[in-house]
């Protein structure tokens, strides 16, 4: 799972709501698998991030060269985009856990796959 | 790679096993180059079992025929003839099979009383069967004969013959080769037996019933060292095993057509006495629930493997949907199964989500981004996404409620101004004059049609300009009662779901349709197939539940929900489909 998808992940567990929002991240194995650099692409990916999200996850992952937010003009400092390449697209947890933030409910990834299925009793609605 | 065990009495006795064999490199028989790599365990622990005992009612008469009577059957069979001529011969892919007096059919895996073959059972063999009759070692005269051939290295899958086919006694003649075959109770005991040339083996009563009989594809059989080719089971002493390699084996299979329902007292496993249980159109969510989770959940998860093999080619409608798309759009593909959308435009970042664990593991081997969720409770924030697809998934949900929650979750994926694409299977299979290809695919060859499935048809379509695909969204009259659309079907209330026929067009709005399983499936945790009981040979069947929708039913559901609009509507080879945009 990269953290663009984390990024975008949201917990689901009946009655939480925005509260679900972000997942709280543990990972047991990551992988940093090399993404072509669209600089482009990356760049569009800016305005959709949300930066606290991202940022606890990449704290937990203890990522370095994070930007804390985006910056003036980023869509032509190469450096920038590279490095947010690299949080976004190249960080791939394989093993580990995705936590609601209000339920506490934990959701394994495995294999790089989270698997977010909820019983029965935690849909009804 | 090939894993063998094996046990010395001594450490003395094992370390000169090592040090002579291992990385040694020896020639198979197909003159293909073995290199063997040994490992040990320090201890080891043998289970003593108790003896193990034949299937209760089998018996394996040796030396049943003569040399010069096998040598007559095995030279009276013409597998040259084809299948215009009488009897009927069909090369399964891993045995050449064929059928006097009554043809098996593998599809029901029955026969069809009231179409004997005719010219009935061979000459050569009436004498051969008069004499066994006379002798005790058969009660009836059989009236069916299967002529199997099994080359080295091909096999038959386990399999009870069905109980409604045949009576009681099943006898096979082993010819040409001797062969192992592995009896299997349900209850998890299994005896291999050795089979000799010339051999009869005798299936009655809970041989014959309860126990499932197969033999494994492969060119070796271990068998007891000491005893040679002698009928009999094959235990696990280790000191006496050795390898024997399989010739070419034909066996005759004589069985007796069973005229009426069988009664015998395994009906867990008879078809004759198995109550239907077919699922009836849901009334509540929690029975909808139900239904999905046995015919759409469990069957995806099993089937996943051979779908998967049929979903290559992408729909070119869905393609130019996501092509338009601008570069850097998130997308989200809820319903993704093998995940056949989510590389055709790499200037997206597209997420997939499907219910299969099993589909899901295909999409990561892809490695494209997936994760296994619900699509009525889709874990991705509000508003994050650019673009949503729903391709053949909204369809799987039973009730009229269900099917709006799901779409409004895809909506509630989407950030104003984002736009979904869905796609649901339809009612009407014949649209303008034009039949989908789903319906023409039943004037395909017999062997391609073998192939294809249900919907696998609707790979690769070159959709047909139908004309009307800009029906703007003021042309479309909200129906209150979408449910039942407009098109003719039969209400299917309080009733049990009837089973799709194939390539034919629908007769119901919910139904179940058929998925011949081809291939390997999951063998851990097997779905029962609805219909006879036993042979599972060659391909089990699964039922997927369906609600196919009538023309104006997926944009009537679309309007209940309020902040959308309909941009597009369009029929596309047999499935409704619209574009809506979140407002």
């Amino acid at each position: 799972m990269k953290l663009l998808t984390h990024n975008l992940l949201s917990s689901h567990v009946r009655g939480v709501g925005p509260r679900g929002f972000p997942l709280r991240l543990q990972a047991t194995e990551v992988r940093i698998n090399p993404v072509e650099f669209n600089p482009e692409f990356v760049a569009r990916m800016i305005p959709k991030v949300e930066w606290a999200a991202l940022l606890e996850a990449a704290d937990t992952l203890h990522l370095v060269e994070v930007p804390q937010g985006p910056i003036q003009d980023y869509e032509h400092d190469e450096n920038f985009l590279r490095k947010m390449h690299h949080v976004l697209l190249e960080v791939d947890v394989v093993e580990g856990t995705l936590q609601c933030p209000e339920s506490g409910r934990l959701f394994p990834i495995s294999r790089g796959i989270p698997n977010m299925l909820l019983n029965d009793e935690e849909t009804e609605s | 790679m090939v894993v063998w065990e094996m046990a010395y009495k001594t450490a003395d006795e094992s370390r000169e096993a090592y040090s002579t064999l291992n990385g040694k490199e020896i020639v198979d028989d197909l003159g293909q180059k073995i290199i063997l790599y040994l490992s040990f365990v320090e201890k080891a622990q043998w289970k003593r079992l108790d003896p193990p005992v034949l299937p209760p009612g089998l018996t394996v008469i040796e030396e049943m025929i003569s040399f010069d009577d096998e040598k007559r059957l095995l030279e009276s069979i013409n597998w040259t003839e084809d299948t215009d001529n009488e009897n009927f011969q069909k090369s399964l892919k891993h045995r050449r099979v064929k059928h006097f007096g009554y043809e098996f059919c593998y599809e029901n895996n029955n026969v069809d009383r009231d179409k004997p073959l005719p010219g009935g059972l061979p000459d050569i063999c009436d004498s051969i069967l008069e004499k066994w009759l006379k002798e005790g070692y058969i009660k009836y005269k059989p009236d069916q004969l299967t002529i199997n051939q099994y080359e080295p290295g091909q096999g038959i899958p386990p399999h009870i013959d069905t109980h409604s086919a045949f009576e009681d006694e099943i006898v096979s003649l082993s010819l040409g080769s001797e062969v192992v075959m592995d009896f299997k109770h349900p209850g998890g005991v299994v005896v291999p037996v050795m089979l000799p040339r010339r051999s009869l083996l005798v299936m009655a009563g809970e041989s014959r019933y309860l126990w499932t009989h197969g033999i494994t594809p492969r060119k070796f059989d271990t068998v007891q060292a000491s005893v040679g080719h002698k009928s009999g089971i094959i235990t696990s002493d280790i000191g006496d095993l050795t390898l024997n390699k399989r010739g070419i084996r034909t066996s005759f299979t004589f069985r007796k057509v069973r005229k009426m329902p069988c009664n015998c007292s395994y009906p867990s496993v008879c078809d004759s006495q198995r109550k239907e249980t077919r699922p009836s159109f849901p009334e509540t969510d929690k029975e909808a629930l139900q239904l999905e989770q046995e015919y759409v959940h469990r069957v995806y998860e099993e089937i996943a493997g051979h779908f998967s093999s049929t979903r290559h080619t992408p729909w070119p409608h869905i393609v130019k949907f996501l092509k338009a798309l601008p570069s850097g759009s998130i997308v989200a593909d809820i319903g993704c199964g093998n995940g056949k959308y989510l590389g055709v435009n790499k200037d997206l970042y597209m997420v997939g989500c499907d219910r299969s664990q099993n589909l899901v593991d295909i999409c990561r081997e892809r490695q494209f981004h997936a994760l296994v969720c619900d699509a009525l409770a889709v874990p991705v924030r509000s508003g994050s996404c650019d673009a949503c697809i729903s391709v053949a998934v909204i369809h799987h949900f039973a009730t009229a409620e269900r099917r709006v929650v799901a779409l409004q979750e895809l909506v509630r994926l989407l950030r104003s101004g984002g736009k979904a694409l869905i796609y649901v299977w339809a009612m009407e299979q014949e649209y303008n004059k034009q039949k989908s290809k789903y319906l023409r695919g039943n004037r395909i060859g017999q062997e391609e049609k073998e192939e294809i499935n249900s919907d696998t048809s609707l790979r690769g379509l070159q959709m047909t300009d139908v004309g009307n695909q800009d029906l703007a969204s003021s042309s479309v009259s909200p129906v209150n009662d979408f449910q039942e659309g407009r098109c003719n079907s039969k209400k299917v209330t309080n009733s049990e779901l009837p089973i799709h026929t194939n390539r034919t067009s629908f007769h119901s709005q919910d139904v179940l349709v058929p998925w011949h399983l081809k291939g390997n499936p999951c063998k851990d945790k097997p779905v029962e197939p609805i219909g006879p009981v036993g042979s599972h040979d060659p391909s089990p069947v699964f039922h997927r539940y369906y609600h196919v929708f009538c023309e104006g039913e997926l944009e009537a559901a679309c309007q209940t929900l309020g902040n959308v609009s309909i941009l597009q509507s369009y029929y596309d080879q047999g499935n409704w489909c619209v574009i809506l945009q979140k407002v």
